[in-house]
């Protein structure tokens, strides 16, 4: 019988880092390829038996045929073994888990505006690169991302280097502060999504970042005009199970894990301020 | 309805565990019911109800998950699982017997947690009515008739015997294989007792206890109540209350390396505690106040919402007898009831 809280063991074929305290790992079966599909925003279980377990967004593209990927910040004993991990070495996986964003549905054929600070653009680039690679399905799309230093940008070179040369979209990039070799914008992200002032009309926004920056981003867009149907973000809470049963995700009646993590602001209005 | 006399009730759980491990409430060393292994000799408890609750013979306080074997950059995951040993359970109250309903709505929801079905599917459930309900006891609040528990046999004591209804098939197979033991009766000497049992529950000081004010699509109304401020003060997160709770499943996974590999385990968790919640960015439920809200919104209202309705609490009154500040379900209840704008 079939039990998903045993994980399949994958091994990390390549680790890159992107920034000081992040990195990214890629995972393949180990008789090659992908140990399961994923849609884009869905998370998985990453665990190193006998250090802990704990619940990370698939960065890669569903459309990524040969590996998945996960990008993780250096902040607990997991997170820190994994960084000290070498290639070849294994790890254990288990997943898909939780709502994706709705790609098929409610972003189809839409302009897609996408936010992210720091970390946060991790599960966003799973839904950026399936954009990318089902282009005709979806309107213009603007990325707004945001990090402490040019340092902190994840994904920098795939950024410059394929996003921002993509068909139809714009990428927007910002620091905190002034930098030697930095020319582009300085100054935080929801102050630089008010300044761009995008135009709500057949538009939605996939917002991802630390909770400070969603607190102030949701704000600007609302005065720039548009609903919080529109918007769209993805949630992380402590997760043991990743199923709905271990009860520690939970925000009201809702379980991040499985009901999320992906959420329309409105269907967070419905949720206590308890996350 | 079949009946054994009294003397024969021991021959029955003969019976019953030559085949399979039969268990029953026995008072331990400190006078307390427990549910231990039944042999020869051993004698069922005469009280209420045990200390703790059976959840325990389904989702059990901990229990090995898998083992992982590491060699150098190899992991192999290594499935221990092993079909459960057919098993039975007598004496569960009526109370005990609805909370599995519940675990089964959290743990045989897809996907299905195939560790509580294993045991869920070799177990059989012996319900025993209550003939002497507590001060504590408030089953009835949510529906539960302590005189007609559910189960796959339903036993009732009375003065010259006790009585067997079989309610499924699995009850029927296991009274098939002793059936040389009962003889066939009506449902008087039953009813007669159905009848007593329930005047005194009508008598009980909870009786009255009511739902109202609580239930399902009352976040809202309830989760900024000031009142939680009071409830929730002297309590001191000790965790007993989701400890003897009949219905609290949470669960926590962790590994534990046994020196020829890693064992992944779970064991109950509680959301009393202030680790439950706790992430390397930070922590949602930081105060006592939040994590006491927590409990009783989730029995009261989020399970509800989930579940048609149906509460997360089965009234049986162990967390009334055994929280050390005395704070319990029925004062949060009472309390949320009273007042608030609605």
């Amino acid at each position: 019988m079939e039990e998903t809280l045993i994980p399949y063991a994958g091994v990390v074929t390549e680790i890159t880092g992107q920034t000081p305290d992040v990195k990214t790992f890629r995972v393949e079966a180990p008789s090659g390829g992908k140990l399961f599909e994923h849609e884009p925003g869905q998370c998985a279980m990453l665990s190193v038996p006998g250090i802990s377990e704990a619940m990370i967004s698939i960065t890669s593209s569903p459309t990524n045929k040969a590996f998945m990927e996960f990008s993780v910040k250096k902040c607990g004993c997991l997170t820190d073994w994994l960084h000290s991990m070498e290639e070849g070495q294994m790890i254990t996986v288990r997943g898909p888990y939780g709502r994706p964003f709705p790609v098929d549905t409610e972003l189809k054929g839409k302009n897609l505006l996408f936010i992210a600070g720091g970390i946060g653009l991790a599960p966003l680039r799973s839904v950026i690169n399936y954009v990318r690679d089902n282009r005709a399905d979806y309107g213009h799309v603007d990325i707004v991302y945001g990090s402490r230093s040019k340092e902190d940008l994840v994904y920098y070179k795939e950024i410059v280097e394929e996003w921002m040369t993509a068909e139809d979209f714009t990428v927007h990039l910002t620091i905190d502060r002034e930098q030697e070799n930095w020319s582009g914008h300085v100054g935080f992200v929801p102050n630089y999504v008010k300044e761009l002032g995008f135009k709500p009309e057949n538009t939605c926004v996939l917002l991802c970042g630390p909770p400070i920056m969603i607190k102030f981003t949701l704000p600007g867009l609302i005065e720039l005009g548009f609903d919080k149907t529109q918007i769209f973000t993805t949630m992380e809470l402590r997760m043991k199970c990743g199923i709905g049963k271990c009860g520690r995700c939970n925000i009201g009646n809702k379980y991040v894990c499985k009901d999320g993590p992906v959420f329309r602001f409105d269907q967070l209005d419905e949720l206590p301020d308890e996350y | 309805m079949k009946k054994l006399s009294l003397a024969q009730l021991y021959d029955f759980f003969a019976a019953v565990a030559k085949n399979q491990a039969l268990y029953c409430p026995v008072n331990n060393e400190t006078g307390k019911a427990e549910y231990k292994k039944w042999s020869e000799g051993v004698t069922l408890s005469d009280q209420l109800n045990t200390l703790r609750s059976a959840k325990d013979f389904f989702f059990p306080q901990t229990e090995n998950l898998m083992e992982f074997k590491m060699a150098g950059k190899k992991i192999d995951v290594i499935d221990t699982r092993e079909e459960c040993e057919d098993f039975v359970i007598f004496g569960v109250r009526a109370c005990d017997a609805a909370s599995f309903d519940i675990l089964d709505r959290v743990y045989l929801t897809d996907p299905v947690d195939s560790y509580y079905k294993n045991r869920r599917e070799h177990g059989t459930v012996i319900t025993l009515a209550c003939s002497r309900p507590a001060e504590t006891c408030f089953c009835g609040t949510f529906g539960i008739d302590a005189a007609d528990p559910k189960g796959d046999i339903t036993v009732w004591a009375l003065e010259d015997g006790y009585a067997f209804r079989a309610n499924t098939a699995k009850g029927e197979a296991l009274m098939a294989t002793c059936a040389n033991l009962f003889e066939e009766t009506d449902d008087q000497a039953v009813t007669a007792e159905q009848e007593k049992t329930r005047e005194i529950l009508a008598k009980l000081p909870l009786a009255n206890l009511s739902t109202e004010g609580v239930g399902q699509g009352l976040t809202k109304e309830l989760f900024d109540r000031p009142e939680w401020a009071a409830l929730s003060e002297a309590c001191l997160g000790c965790g007993t209350c989701t400890f003897v709770c009949p219905t609290c499943q949470c669960y926590d996974i962790r590994d534990f390396d046994t020196g020829h590999g890693i064992q992944r385990f779970r064991c109950w968790d509680s959301c009393m505690y202030s680790d439950f919640t706790k992430m390397a960015h930070g922590n949602p439920r930081v105060s006592q106040l939040e994590r006491f809200r927590q409990r009783f919104m989730h029995k009261l209202v989020y399970f509800p919402d989930n579940n048609d309705g149906i509460f997360g609490c089965v009234g049986c009154g162990r967390c009334l007898a055994r929280c050390p500040i005395s704070m319990n379900i029925v004062k949060v209840m009472k309390t949320l009831a009273k007042g608030g704008d609605k």
